[in-house]
Protein backbone atom coordinates (compact mmCIF):
# COMPACT_ATOMS: atom_id res chain seq x y z
CA UNK A 1 0.00 0.00 0.00
CA UNK A 2 1.65 3.71 -0.81
CA UNK A 3 2.05 6.06 1.60
CA UNK A 4 -0.16 8.68 -0.50
CA UNK A 5 -2.95 7.81 -2.61
CA UNK A 6 -4.15 9.93 -4.82
CA UNK A 7 -8.32 11.59 -4.69
CA UNK A 8 -10.62 9.26 -6.24
CA UNK A 9 -12.99 10.55 -9.04
CA UNK A 10 -16.38 8.28 -9.13
CA UNK A 11 -19.35 9.02 -11.25
CA UNK A 12 -22.32 7.91 -10.04
CA UNK A 13 -25.16 7.13 -12.77
CA UNK A 14 -28.46 7.95 -11.74
CA UNK A 15 -32.16 7.90 -12.97
CA UNK A 16 -35.66 9.44 -11.57
CA UNK A 17 -37.93 6.41 -12.31
CA UNK A 18 -41.71 6.04 -11.55
CA UNK A 19 -42.64 4.65 -8.29
CA UNK A 20 -42.75 1.01 -8.06
CA UNK A 21 -45.01 1.24 -5.09
CA UNK A 22 -47.67 2.64 -7.87
CA UNK A 23 -49.36 1.31 -11.33
CA UNK A 24 -46.71 2.55 -13.90
CA UNK A 25 -47.59 3.98 -17.31
CA UNK A 26 -46.44 3.94 -20.99
CA UNK A 27 -47.59 7.58 -22.79
CA UNK A 28 -48.75 9.20 -26.08
CA UNK A 29 -47.61 8.01 -29.13
CA UNK A 30 -44.42 7.30 -28.81
CA UNK A 31 -45.11 4.77 -25.82
CA UNK A 32 -42.08 6.24 -23.61
CA UNK A 33 -42.62 6.03 -19.67
CA UNK A 34 -44.88 8.15 -17.50
CA UNK A 35 -42.35 10.07 -15.16
CA UNK A 36 -44.82 11.88 -13.19
CA UNK A 37 -44.27 10.16 -9.99
CA UNK A 38 -41.19 9.68 -10.15
CA UNK A 39 -37.99 9.01 -7.47
CA UNK A 40 -34.07 8.30 -7.35
CA UNK A 41 -34.13 4.77 -8.40
CA UNK A 42 -34.43 3.10 -5.39
CA UNK A 43 -31.35 0.38 -7.25
CA UNK A 44 -28.80 3.59 -7.88
CA UNK A 45 -28.95 3.90 -3.97
CA UNK A 46 -26.88 1.14 -3.36
CA UNK A 47 -24.24 2.88 -5.97
CA UNK A 48 -24.18 5.93 -4.54
CA UNK A 49 -23.71 4.28 -0.79
CA UNK A 50 -20.88 2.16 -2.56
CA UNK A 51 -18.97 5.45 -3.34
CA UNK A 52 -19.67 7.04 -0.49
CA UNK A 53 -18.18 3.96 1.58
CA UNK A 54 -15.14 3.66 -1.03
CA UNK A 55 -13.96 7.32 0.05
CA UNK A 56 -14.58 6.95 3.75
CA UNK A 57 -12.25 3.74 3.21
CA UNK A 58 -10.17 5.85 1.69
CA UNK A 59 -9.29 9.10 3.97
CA UNK A 60 -13.07 10.49 3.36
CA UNK A 61 -14.22 13.66 2.43
CA UNK A 62 -10.54 15.46 3.11
CA UNK A 63 -8.76 13.44 0.63
CA UNK A 64 -9.99 15.26 -1.70
CA UNK A 65 -12.01 12.27 -3.54
CA UNK A 66 -15.27 13.54 -6.11
CA UNK A 67 -18.50 11.48 -5.80
CA UNK A 68 -20.13 13.21 -8.72
CA UNK A 69 -24.01 12.34 -9.32
CA UNK A 70 -24.51 11.68 -13.29
CA UNK A 71 -28.34 11.86 -15.13
CA UNK A 72 -29.77 12.50 -18.33
CA UNK A 73 -33.43 13.78 -18.96
CA UNK A 74 -35.62 16.50 -19.19
CA UNK A 75 -36.31 18.87 -16.41
CA UNK A 76 -37.52 16.57 -13.53
CA UNK A 77 -34.72 14.36 -14.15
CA UNK A 78 -32.48 16.75 -12.04
CA UNK A 79 -33.86 15.15 -8.65
CA UNK A 80 -32.37 12.48 -8.95
CA UNK A 81 -29.43 14.06 -8.78
CA UNK A 82 -30.68 16.50 -5.67
CA UNK A 83 -31.36 13.58 -3.57
CA UNK A 84 -28.00 12.07 -4.49
CA UNK A 85 -26.47 15.71 -3.68
CA UNK A 86 -28.75 15.41 0.00
CA UNK A 87 -26.86 11.74 0.12
CA UNK A 88 -23.71 12.76 0.16
CA UNK A 89 -22.74 13.39 -3.60
CA UNK A 90 -20.28 16.32 -3.87
CA UNK A 91 -21.21 17.21 -7.56
CA UNK A 92 -24.19 16.91 -10.15
CA UNK A 93 -24.22 16.65 -13.81
CA UNK A 94 -27.02 16.89 -15.77
CA UNK A 95 -27.32 15.96 -19.43
CA UNK A 96 -30.68 17.25 -20.97
CA UNK A 97 -31.78 18.06 -24.54
CA UNK A 98 -34.75 18.16 -26.17
CA UNK A 99 -33.48 15.74 -28.56
CA UNK A 100 -32.68 13.18 -25.84
CA UNK A 101 -36.50 12.30 -25.84
CA UNK A 102 -37.18 8.48 -26.86
CA UNK A 103 -33.63 7.38 -26.63
CA UNK A 104 -33.02 3.43 -26.44
CA UNK A 105 -30.62 1.93 -24.67
CA UNK A 106 -28.02 2.43 -26.97
CA UNK A 107 -29.04 6.54 -27.16
CA UNK A 108 -28.57 6.48 -23.99
CA UNK A 109 -25.42 4.72 -23.49
CA UNK A 110 -24.13 6.84 -26.32
CA UNK A 111 -24.89 10.02 -24.32
CA UNK A 112 -23.75 8.30 -21.64
CA UNK A 113 -20.47 7.68 -22.91
CA UNK A 114 -20.20 10.97 -23.88
CA UNK A 115 -20.84 12.62 -20.61
CA UNK A 116 -18.40 10.18 -18.53
CA UNK A 117 -15.55 11.13 -21.48
CA UNK A 118 -16.58 15.04 -20.85
CA UNK A 119 -15.39 14.77 -17.24
CA UNK A 120 -12.35 13.58 -18.20
CA UNK A 121 -10.55 12.09 -15.47
CA UNK A 122 -13.47 9.47 -13.46
CA UNK A 123 -11.40 6.22 -12.15
CA UNK A 124 -14.56 4.48 -11.66
CA UNK A 125 -17.85 4.75 -12.98
CA UNK A 126 -20.90 3.39 -10.21
CA UNK A 127 -24.19 1.55 -11.91
CA UNK A 128 -27.54 -0.19 -9.95
CA UNK A 129 -27.85 -3.43 -11.33
CA UNK A 130 -30.89 -2.48 -13.66
CA UNK A 131 -33.24 0.11 -13.72
CA UNK A 132 -36.37 -0.35 -12.39
CA UNK A 133 -38.45 0.72 -14.93
CA UNK A 134 -36.88 0.06 -18.66
CA UNK A 135 -35.88 -3.12 -16.70
CA UNK A 136 -33.33 -3.92 -19.32
CA UNK A 137 -30.47 -3.52 -17.64
CA UNK A 138 -28.10 -3.04 -21.17
CA UNK A 139 -26.91 0.21 -20.58
CA UNK A 140 -24.21 -0.69 -18.06
CA UNK A 141 -22.89 -2.91 -20.42
CA UNK A 142 -23.10 -1.14 -23.53
CA UNK A 143 -21.39 1.82 -21.40
CA UNK A 144 -18.41 -0.26 -21.03
CA UNK A 145 -18.19 -1.30 -24.52
CA UNK A 146 -18.28 1.95 -25.53
CA UNK A 147 -15.72 3.51 -23.33
CA UNK A 148 -13.38 0.42 -23.99
CA UNK A 149 -13.54 -0.32 -19.77
CA UNK A 150 -13.34 -3.16 -17.72
CA UNK A 151 -16.54 -3.54 -16.13
CA UNK A 152 -17.79 -5.76 -13.16
CA UNK A 153 -21.46 -6.03 -13.16
CA UNK A 154 -23.60 -7.50 -10.40
CA UNK A 155 -20.88 -6.82 -7.51
CA UNK A 156 -22.04 -7.77 -4.08
CA UNK A 157 -18.90 -6.22 -2.84
CA UNK A 158 -16.35 -3.95 -3.64
CA UNK A 159 -12.71 -2.71 -2.34
CA UNK A 160 -10.57 -0.64 -4.28
CA UNK A 161 -6.89 -0.80 -3.22
CA UNK A 162 -4.14 1.71 -4.40
CA UNK A 163 -0.63 -0.65 -5.23
CA UNK A 164 2.17 0.51 -7.60
CA UNK A 165 1.22 3.36 -8.73
CA UNK A 166 -2.75 2.73 -9.44
CA UNK A 167 -5.64 2.08 -8.39
CA UNK A 168 -7.18 -1.70 -8.15
CA UNK A 169 -10.49 -3.34 -7.64
CA UNK A 170 -11.58 -6.50 -5.49
CA UNK A 171 -15.44 -7.71 -6.18
CA UNK A 172 -17.52 -10.58 -5.42
CA UNK A 173 -19.95 -11.84 -7.95
CA UNK A 174 -22.64 -13.95 -7.30
CA UNK A 175 -24.81 -16.13 -9.56
CA UNK A 176 -27.31 -19.27 -8.61
CA UNK A 177 -24.22 -21.78 -8.91
CA UNK A 178 -20.99 -20.13 -8.50
CA UNK A 179 -19.17 -16.97 -6.38
CA UNK A 180 -16.47 -15.17 -8.22
CA UNK A 181 -13.63 -12.89 -7.00
CA UNK A 182 -13.14 -10.73 -9.55
CA UNK A 183 -10.27 -8.02 -10.18
CA UNK A 184 -9.59 -4.71 -12.42
CA UNK A 185 -7.17 -2.19 -12.56
CA UNK A 186 -8.70 1.01 -13.10
CA UNK A 187 -10.58 3.24 -14.72
CA UNK A 188 -13.42 0.46 -14.29
CA UNK A 189 -17.50 0.25 -15.02
CA UNK A 190 -19.01 -1.13 -12.05
CA UNK A 191 -22.89 -2.43 -11.50
CA UNK A 192 -23.66 -3.38 -7.97
CA UNK A 193 -26.60 -5.34 -6.29
CA UNK A 194 -28.92 -4.65 -3.43
CA UNK A 195 -26.78 -7.23 -1.35
CA UNK A 196 -23.88 -4.79 -1.32
CA UNK A 197 -24.64 -2.29 1.64
CA UNK A 198 -27.55 -0.38 3.38
CA UNK A 199 -28.03 2.70 1.98
CA UNK A 200 -28.05 5.99 4.15
CA UNK A 201 -30.92 8.43 4.09
CA UNK A 202 -30.44 12.36 3.74
CA UNK A 203 -29.95 13.64 7.28
CA UNK A 204 -30.38 17.19 7.79
CA UNK A 205 -27.17 18.46 7.30
CA UNK A 206 -27.09 16.66 4.08
CA UNK A 207 -30.28 18.37 2.73
CA UNK A 208 -28.77 21.92 3.62
CA UNK A 209 -25.17 21.38 2.50
CA UNK A 210 -27.03 20.15 -0.99
CA UNK A 211 -28.13 23.65 -1.69
CA UNK A 212 -24.80 24.44 -2.27
CA UNK A 213 -23.18 21.94 -4.11
CA UNK A 214 -22.99 22.69 -7.80
CA UNK A 215 -25.10 21.17 -10.65
CA UNK A 216 -23.68 21.57 -14.45
CA UNK A 217 -26.40 21.39 -16.62
CA UNK A 218 -25.10 20.03 -20.11
CA UNK A 219 -26.32 20.17 -23.92
CA UNK A 220 -26.01 17.55 -26.57
CA UNK A 221 -23.70 19.90 -28.00
CA UNK A 222 -21.76 20.27 -25.02
CA UNK A 223 -20.68 16.79 -24.59
CA UNK A 224 -20.18 16.52 -28.42
CA UNK A 225 -22.54 13.97 -29.45
CA UNK A 226 -24.72 14.49 -32.26
CA UNK A 227 -28.78 14.98 -32.29
CA UNK A 228 -28.58 11.85 -34.78
CA UNK A 229 -26.85 9.70 -32.25
CA UNK A 230 -29.76 9.66 -29.62
CA UNK A 231 -33.65 10.18 -29.16
CA UNK A 232 -35.85 9.03 -31.48
CA UNK A 233 -33.82 9.28 -34.55
CA UNK A 234 -31.01 7.34 -32.95
CA UNK A 235 -33.08 4.49 -31.35
CA UNK A 236 -31.94 1.03 -32.93
CA UNK A 237 -35.34 -0.52 -31.59
CA UNK A 238 -38.79 0.78 -31.87
CA UNK A 239 -41.97 -0.28 -29.90
CA UNK A 240 -44.81 -0.73 -32.06
CA UNK A 241 -47.61 -0.99 -29.76
CA UNK A 242 -48.53 -1.20 -26.18
CA UNK A 243 -51.58 -2.63 -24.91
CA UNK A 244 -52.23 -3.23 -20.66
CA UNK A 245 -52.70 -6.30 -19.80
CA UNK A 246 -55.58 -7.55 -18.74
CA UNK A 247 -55.91 -7.33 -14.91
CA UNK A 248 -55.75 -10.80 -13.08
CA UNK A 249 -59.01 -11.91 -11.83
CA UNK A 250 -59.40 -13.81 -8.44
CA UNK A 251 -59.93 -16.75 -8.35
CA UNK A 252 -60.99 -19.40 -5.78
CA UNK A 253 -60.08 -18.46 -2.25
CA UNK A 254 -61.02 -21.05 0.24
CA UNK A 255 -60.53 -21.35 4.27
CA UNK A 256 -58.74 -24.24 5.33
CA UNK A 257 -60.68 -26.99 7.36
CA UNK A 258 -58.36 -29.50 7.56
CA UNK A 259 -58.28 -30.95 4.20
CA UNK A 260 -57.00 -27.59 2.01
CA UNK A 261 -53.83 -29.68 1.31
CA UNK A 262 -55.91 -32.33 -0.98
CA UNK A 263 -58.21 -29.48 -2.27
CA UNK A 264 -55.07 -27.88 -4.00
CA UNK A 265 -54.20 -31.24 -5.13
CA UNK A 266 -57.61 -31.71 -6.69
CA UNK A 267 -56.94 -28.50 -8.15
CA UNK A 268 -53.85 -29.16 -9.73
CA UNK A 269 -55.07 -32.48 -10.83
CA UNK A 270 -57.87 -30.27 -12.98
CA UNK A 271 -55.16 -28.11 -14.24
CA UNK A 272 -53.24 -30.90 -15.30
CA UNK A 273 -50.10 -29.72 -13.88
CA UNK A 274 -49.77 -33.14 -11.84
CA UNK B 1 -32.86 -18.37 -46.00
CA UNK B 2 -30.85 -15.87 -43.26
CA UNK B 3 -28.78 -17.46 -40.92
CA UNK B 4 -30.30 -17.45 -37.22
CA UNK B 5 -27.53 -17.10 -34.84
CA UNK B 6 -28.22 -19.09 -31.52
CA UNK B 7 -25.80 -18.16 -28.58
CA UNK B 8 -25.09 -21.19 -26.71
CA UNK B 9 -22.55 -21.40 -23.16
CA UNK B 10 -21.15 -24.36 -21.80
CA UNK B 11 -23.71 -27.28 -22.78
CA UNK B 12 -22.43 -29.89 -20.88
CA UNK B 13 -22.52 -33.63 -22.04
CA UNK B 14 -26.62 -32.52 -23.22
CA UNK B 15 -28.05 -29.08 -24.68
CA UNK B 16 -30.04 -27.68 -21.58
CA UNK B 17 -33.76 -27.29 -21.80
CA UNK B 18 -33.38 -23.26 -22.96
CA UNK B 19 -31.06 -24.17 -25.65
CA UNK B 20 -33.19 -26.58 -26.99
CA UNK B 21 -36.03 -23.72 -26.94
CA UNK B 22 -34.05 -21.40 -28.64
CA UNK B 23 -33.13 -23.71 -31.38
CA UNK B 24 -36.64 -24.48 -32.49
CA UNK B 25 -37.52 -21.28 -32.13
CA UNK B 26 -34.40 -20.55 -34.58
CA UNK B 27 -36.21 -22.82 -36.86
CA UNK B 28 -39.15 -21.32 -36.87
CA UNK B 29 -37.33 -18.04 -38.26
CA UNK B 30 -34.65 -19.40 -40.82
CA UNK B 31 -31.64 -21.57 -40.84
CA UNK B 32 -30.38 -22.19 -37.53
CA UNK B 33 -26.78 -21.70 -36.66
CA UNK B 34 -24.84 -21.78 -33.65
CA UNK B 35 -22.62 -19.62 -31.56
CA UNK B 36 -20.63 -21.70 -29.04
CA UNK B 37 -18.80 -21.27 -25.67
CA UNK B 38 -16.62 -24.07 -24.29
CA UNK B 39 -16.39 -27.71 -25.41
CA UNK B 40 -18.22 -29.11 -28.33
CA UNK B 41 -19.04 -32.89 -27.28
CA UNK B 42 -20.39 -35.55 -29.92
CA UNK B 43 -23.42 -35.98 -28.41
CA UNK B 44 -24.35 -32.24 -28.80
CA UNK B 45 -22.74 -32.02 -31.71
CA UNK B 46 -25.59 -34.59 -32.84
CA UNK B 47 -27.66 -32.94 -30.85
CA UNK B 48 -26.82 -29.55 -32.94
CA UNK B 49 -27.22 -31.45 -36.50
CA UNK B 50 -30.78 -33.09 -35.38
CA UNK B 51 -32.34 -29.12 -34.50
CA UNK B 52 -31.13 -28.83 -38.06
CA UNK B 53 -27.84 -26.85 -37.23
CA UNK B 54 -25.47 -26.52 -40.40
CA UNK B 55 -22.50 -24.62 -39.16
CA UNK B 56 -21.25 -23.95 -35.50
CA UNK B 57 -19.04 -21.25 -34.24
CA UNK B 58 -16.40 -21.08 -31.82
CA UNK B 59 -13.64 -19.17 -30.28
CA UNK B 60 -10.18 -20.38 -32.22
CA UNK B 61 -8.72 -18.57 -28.72
CA UNK B 62 -9.23 -20.30 -25.62
CA UNK B 63 -9.86 -18.20 -22.19
CA UNK B 64 -12.61 -16.31 -22.85
CA UNK B 65 -14.48 -17.69 -20.25
CA UNK B 66 -12.42 -16.03 -17.22
CA UNK B 67 -12.64 -12.30 -19.49
CA UNK B 68 -16.35 -11.86 -18.12
CA UNK B 69 -19.00 -11.29 -20.66
CA UNK B 70 -16.42 -8.39 -22.73
CA UNK B 71 -14.73 -11.92 -24.15
CA UNK B 72 -17.91 -13.64 -24.69
CA UNK B 73 -19.39 -10.71 -26.32
CA UNK B 74 -16.56 -10.15 -28.75
CA UNK B 75 -16.99 -13.27 -29.89
CA UNK B 76 -20.99 -13.63 -30.67
CA UNK B 77 -19.93 -10.20 -32.48
CA UNK B 78 -17.31 -11.85 -34.11
CA UNK B 79 -19.82 -15.17 -35.03
CA UNK B 80 -22.65 -13.35 -36.24
CA UNK B 81 -20.41 -11.24 -38.85
CA UNK B 82 -18.89 -14.49 -39.55
CA UNK B 83 -22.10 -16.07 -40.58
CA UNK B 84 -23.58 -13.07 -41.90
CA UNK B 85 -26.69 -13.70 -39.30
CA UNK B 86 -30.27 -12.19 -40.16
CA UNK B 87 -30.84 -12.39 -36.37
CA UNK B 88 -29.26 -13.43 -33.16
CA UNK B 89 -30.71 -15.57 -30.44
CA UNK B 90 -29.79 -16.01 -26.79
CA UNK B 91 -31.65 -17.00 -23.10
CA UNK B 92 -32.92 -14.15 -21.04
CA UNK B 93 -30.03 -14.65 -17.75
CA UNK B 94 -28.95 -11.60 -16.73
CA UNK B 95 -25.16 -12.56 -18.43
CA UNK B 96 -27.16 -13.73 -21.67
CA UNK B 97 -28.12 -9.92 -21.37
CA UNK B 98 -25.09 -8.26 -21.17
CA UNK B 99 -23.66 -10.57 -23.78
CA UNK B 100 -26.37 -8.80 -26.09
CA UNK B 101 -25.95 -5.38 -25.18
CA UNK B 102 -22.36 -5.55 -25.89
CA UNK B 103 -22.48 -7.31 -28.81
CA UNK B 104 -25.44 -5.06 -29.96
CA UNK B 105 -22.69 -2.09 -29.25
CA UNK B 106 -20.12 -3.42 -31.35
CA UNK B 107 -22.80 -4.75 -34.73
CA UNK B 108 -24.27 -1.62 -33.95
CA UNK B 109 -27.54 -3.74 -33.79
CA UNK B 110 -30.34 -2.85 -31.65
CA UNK B 111 -30.93 -5.40 -28.97
CA UNK B 112 -34.54 -6.35 -26.94
CA UNK B 113 -34.16 -8.82 -23.98
CA UNK B 114 -37.44 -10.38 -22.42
CA UNK B 115 -39.29 -11.73 -25.63
CA UNK B 116 -41.91 -14.03 -25.33
CA UNK B 117 -42.49 -14.29 -29.17
CA UNK B 118 -40.95 -13.70 -31.72
CA UNK B 119 -42.76 -13.79 -35.51
CA UNK B 120 -40.65 -14.20 -38.71
CA UNK B 121 -40.14 -10.41 -39.62
CA UNK B 122 -38.41 -10.89 -36.22
CA UNK B 123 -40.75 -8.69 -34.59
CA UNK B 124 -41.04 -9.14 -30.78
CA UNK B 125 -43.62 -9.88 -27.85
CA UNK B 126 -42.71 -8.48 -24.55
CA UNK B 127 -43.68 -7.42 -21.08
CA UNK B 128 -43.18 -4.52 -19.20
CA UNK B 129 -43.63 -2.92 -15.86
CA UNK B 130 -43.76 -5.83 -14.34
CA UNK B 131 -46.55 -7.43 -16.61
CA UNK B 132 -48.71 -4.72 -16.64
CA UNK B 133 -47.97 -3.90 -20.23
CA UNK B 134 -47.54 -6.38 -23.37
CA UNK B 135 -45.61 -4.45 -25.44
CA UNK B 136 -44.21 -5.09 -29.58
CA UNK B 137 -40.75 -3.71 -30.64
CA UNK B 138 -38.92 -4.24 -33.24
CA UNK B 139 -34.88 -4.14 -34.13
CA UNK B 140 -34.89 -1.66 -36.84
CA UNK B 141 -30.67 -1.01 -37.40
CA UNK B 142 -28.56 -3.88 -37.86
CA UNK B 143 -28.89 -7.73 -37.13
CA UNK B 144 -31.84 -8.19 -34.47
CA UNK B 145 -30.29 -9.22 -31.23
CA UNK B 146 -32.64 -10.79 -28.97
CA UNK B 147 -33.22 -12.89 -25.69
CA UNK B 148 -35.73 -15.23 -25.07
CA UNK B 149 -37.27 -15.99 -22.11
CA UNK B 150 -37.30 -19.49 -20.78
CA UNK B 151 -40.63 -21.71 -21.58
CA UNK B 152 -41.38 -19.04 -24.56
CA UNK B 153 -41.71 -21.95 -27.10
CA UNK B 154 -41.83 -25.69 -26.72
CA UNK B 155 -39.07 -27.39 -27.49
CA UNK B 156 -39.51 -29.65 -30.72
CA UNK B 157 -38.03 -33.16 -30.13
CA UNK B 158 -35.13 -33.39 -32.58
CA UNK B 159 -34.97 -35.75 -35.50
CA UNK B 160 -32.35 -37.13 -37.21
CA UNK B 161 -29.49 -34.79 -39.20
CA UNK B 162 -26.15 -34.49 -39.75
CA UNK B 163 -23.28 -33.42 -37.42
CA UNK B 164 -22.84 -29.94 -38.37
CA UNK B 165 -19.64 -27.93 -39.39
CA UNK B 166 -17.80 -25.84 -37.23
CA UNK B 167 -15.66 -22.80 -38.03
CA UNK B 168 -13.56 -21.27 -36.15
CA UNK B 169 -13.38 -17.63 -35.27
CA UNK B 170 -10.75 -15.62 -34.28
CA UNK B 171 -11.01 -13.07 -31.22
CA UNK B 172 -8.79 -10.38 -30.25
CA UNK B 173 -9.08 -10.36 -26.03
CA UNK B 174 -10.79 -6.74 -25.12
CA UNK B 175 -10.39 -4.55 -21.58
CA UNK B 176 -11.60 -7.03 -19.26
CA UNK B 177 -11.94 -7.18 -15.80
CA UNK B 178 -10.88 -10.92 -14.75
CA UNK B 179 -11.95 -13.46 -12.61
CA UNK B 180 -9.50 -15.04 -10.41
CA UNK B 181 -11.70 -17.17 -7.66
CA UNK B 182 -14.27 -19.09 -8.18
CA UNK B 183 -16.12 -21.36 -5.82
CA UNK B 184 -19.39 -23.99 -7.09
CA UNK B 185 -22.21 -23.88 -4.44
CA UNK B 186 -23.94 -27.69 -3.86
CA UNK B 187 -26.26 -28.39 -6.40
CA UNK B 188 -29.84 -28.56 -4.86
CA UNK B 189 -30.56 -31.01 -7.90
CA UNK B 190 -34.07 -28.86 -8.68
CA UNK B 191 -34.45 -27.49 -12.05
CA UNK B 192 -33.21 -23.42 -12.48
CA UNK B 193 -35.57 -20.72 -11.25
CA UNK B 194 -35.30 -19.19 -14.71
CA UNK B 195 -36.16 -22.42 -16.45
CA UNK B 196 -39.00 -23.97 -14.31
CA UNK B 197 -42.32 -25.05 -15.25
CA UNK B 198 -43.22 -25.16 -11.68
CA UNK B 199 -42.18 -22.62 -8.77
CA UNK B 200 -43.02 -22.96 -5.27
CA UNK B 201 -42.00 -19.33 -3.36
CA UNK B 202 -41.78 -18.59 0.12
CA UNK B 203 -42.08 -15.36 2.46
CA UNK B 204 -42.11 -14.30 5.80
CA UNK B 205 -44.70 -16.65 7.09
CA UNK B 206 -42.49 -19.14 6.54
CA UNK B 207 -40.89 -17.88 9.20
CA UNK B 208 -37.38 -20.00 8.81
CA UNK B 209 -37.94 -23.41 7.73
CA UNK B 210 -37.94 -24.08 3.91
CA UNK B 211 -38.67 -27.65 4.54
CA UNK B 212 -42.53 -27.90 3.29
CA UNK B 213 -41.56 -25.94 0.11
CA UNK B 214 -38.66 -27.68 -0.76
CA UNK B 215 -41.07 -31.02 -0.25
CA UNK B 216 -43.85 -30.01 -2.60
CA UNK B 217 -41.31 -28.33 -5.23
CA UNK B 218 -39.54 -31.87 -5.00
CA UNK B 219 -43.07 -33.83 -5.40
CA UNK B 220 -43.93 -31.48 -7.94
CA UNK B 221 -40.33 -31.45 -9.99
CA UNK B 222 -40.19 -27.69 -9.31
CA UNK B 223 -37.75 -24.96 -8.28
CA UNK B 224 -37.76 -23.04 -4.54
CA UNK B 225 -38.47 -19.36 -4.93
CA UNK B 226 -38.19 -16.65 -1.96
CA UNK B 227 -39.49 -13.21 -1.32
CA UNK B 228 -36.86 -10.68 -0.64
CA UNK B 229 -38.12 -10.51 3.41
CA UNK B 230 -37.03 -14.47 3.05
CA UNK B 231 -33.64 -13.82 1.52
CA UNK B 232 -32.80 -11.20 3.76
CA UNK B 233 -33.58 -13.00 6.73
CA UNK B 234 -31.12 -15.52 5.54
CA UNK B 235 -33.44 -18.68 5.56
CA UNK B 236 -32.22 -18.87 1.71
CA UNK B 237 -29.42 -18.16 -0.56
CA UNK B 238 -29.97 -14.46 -2.20
CA UNK B 239 -29.97 -16.27 -5.47
CA UNK B 240 -33.67 -17.35 -4.93
CA UNK B 241 -35.33 -14.20 -5.30
CA UNK B 242 -38.18 -13.22 -7.29
CA UNK B 243 -39.63 -9.95 -7.39
CA UNK B 244 -38.33 -6.60 -8.70
CA UNK B 245 -35.15 -6.50 -7.40
CA UNK B 246 -34.59 -10.09 -7.82
CA UNK B 247 -35.64 -12.84 -10.40
CA UNK B 248 -38.56 -12.50 -13.15
CA UNK B 249 -40.36 -16.30 -13.71
CA UNK B 250 -43.01 -16.78 -15.84
CA UNK B 251 -43.85 -20.49 -14.67
CA UNK B 252 -46.86 -22.66 -15.91
CA UNK B 253 -47.75 -22.88 -11.99
CA UNK B 254 -46.28 -20.47 -9.06
CA UNK B 255 -46.90 -22.23 -5.62
CA UNK B 256 -46.83 -18.80 -3.72
CA UNK B 257 -47.04 -19.45 0.44
CA UNK B 258 -46.14 -17.03 3.42
CA UNK B 259 -45.76 -13.61 0.67
CA UNK B 260 -47.91 -11.13 1.22
CA UNK B 261 -47.88 -10.36 -2.37
CA UNK B 262 -46.78 -6.72 -2.45
CA UNK B 263 -46.47 -5.04 -5.36
CA UNK B 264 -42.59 -5.38 -5.94
CA UNK B 265 -42.90 -9.18 -5.50
CA UNK B 266 -45.67 -9.69 -7.83
CA UNK B 267 -43.31 -7.16 -10.42
CA UNK B 268 -41.46 -11.24 -10.52
CA UNK B 269 -44.24 -13.95 -11.00
CA UNK B 270 -47.37 -12.13 -12.33
CA UNK B 271 -47.26 -13.57 -15.62
CA UNK B 272 -47.05 -17.30 -14.17
CA UNK B 273 -50.01 -19.06 -15.76
CA UNK B 274 -51.52 -20.71 -12.77
CA UNK B 275 -50.71 -18.71 -9.04
CA UNK B 276 -51.73 -20.34 -5.77
CA UNK B 277 -51.80 -18.51 -2.67
CA UNK B 278 -51.32 -20.10 0.82
CA UNK B 279 -51.52 -16.92 3.53
CA UNK B 280 -52.83 -16.87 6.87
CA UNK B 281 -54.09 -13.64 6.41
CA UNK B 282 -57.33 -13.74 4.28
CA UNK B 283 -56.23 -9.51 3.39
CA UNK B 284 -53.38 -10.30 1.71
CA UNK B 285 -52.85 -9.14 -1.58
CA UNK B 286 -51.58 -12.02 -3.26
CA UNK B 287 -55.27 -13.22 -3.06
CA UNK B 288 -55.84 -10.86 -5.62
CA UNK B 289 -54.27 -11.98 -8.05
CA UNK B 290 -54.48 -15.81 -7.25
CA UNK B 291 -56.53 -18.56 -9.12
CA UNK B 292 -56.84 -20.64 -6.13
CA UNK B 293 -56.07 -19.38 -2.91
CA UNK B 294 -55.98 -20.97 0.32
CA UNK B 295 -56.53 -18.97 4.02
CA UNK B 296 -54.53 -21.23 6.21
CA UNK B 297 -51.40 -22.24 7.72
CA UNK B 298 -48.65 -23.47 5.08
CA UNK B 299 -47.21 -25.58 8.09
CA UNK B 300 -50.22 -27.82 7.73
CA UNK B 301 -51.58 -27.17 4.02
CA UNK B 302 -47.93 -27.72 2.19
CA UNK B 303 -47.04 -31.47 3.66
CA UNK B 304 -50.43 -32.55 3.40
CA UNK B 305 -50.55 -31.55 -0.39
CA UNK B 306 -47.39 -33.01 -1.17
CA UNK B 307 -48.68 -36.44 0.62
CA UNK B 308 -51.85 -36.28 -1.06
CA UNK B 309 -49.52 -36.19 -4.47
CA UNK B 310 -47.05 -38.98 -3.59
CA UNK B 311 -50.30 -40.92 -2.95
CA UNK B 312 -51.86 -40.57 -5.90
CA UNK B 313 -48.39 -41.19 -7.72
CA UNK B 314 -48.16 -44.53 -6.47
Amino acid sequence: MDETTPALRIAVLVKHVPDTQFDRHLNGDDRTTDRSESILSELDEYALEAALQLVEAHGGDGAGHRVTAVTMGGAGAVNAVKKSLQIGAHEGVHLTDDALAGSDASGTSRALAAVIRHLGDVDLVLTGMASTDGETSLVPAQLAELLELPQVTFASSLELRHDGGAWHLTARRESDNVAETVESTLPAIVSVTDQINEPRYPNFKGIMAAKKKQISVLSLADVGVDPSEVGHAGAWTRVEDAQPRPARSQGVIITDEGDAGRRLVDFLAEQKLL
Amino acid sequence: MAKVLVYIDTPGENLHKTDRELLTLAATLGEPAVALVGELGDQVAAELGAYGVGAVYQPSNAGLDELLVAGKAAFLAAAAEAADAGAVLLGNTFEAKEIAARAGIRLSSGVITDAVAVDESFAVTKAVFAGSYTVNASVTTGRPIITVKANSVEAAAPQGGTAPAVHPVDVAAPAAARITGRSEKAPSGRPSLDEARIVVAGGRGVDGDFGPLEDLADALGGAVGASRAATDAGWIDHSAQIGQTGKTVSPQLYVSAGISGAIQQKAGMQTAKIIVAINKDPDAPVFEIADFGIVGDLTSVLPQATEEIRKRRT
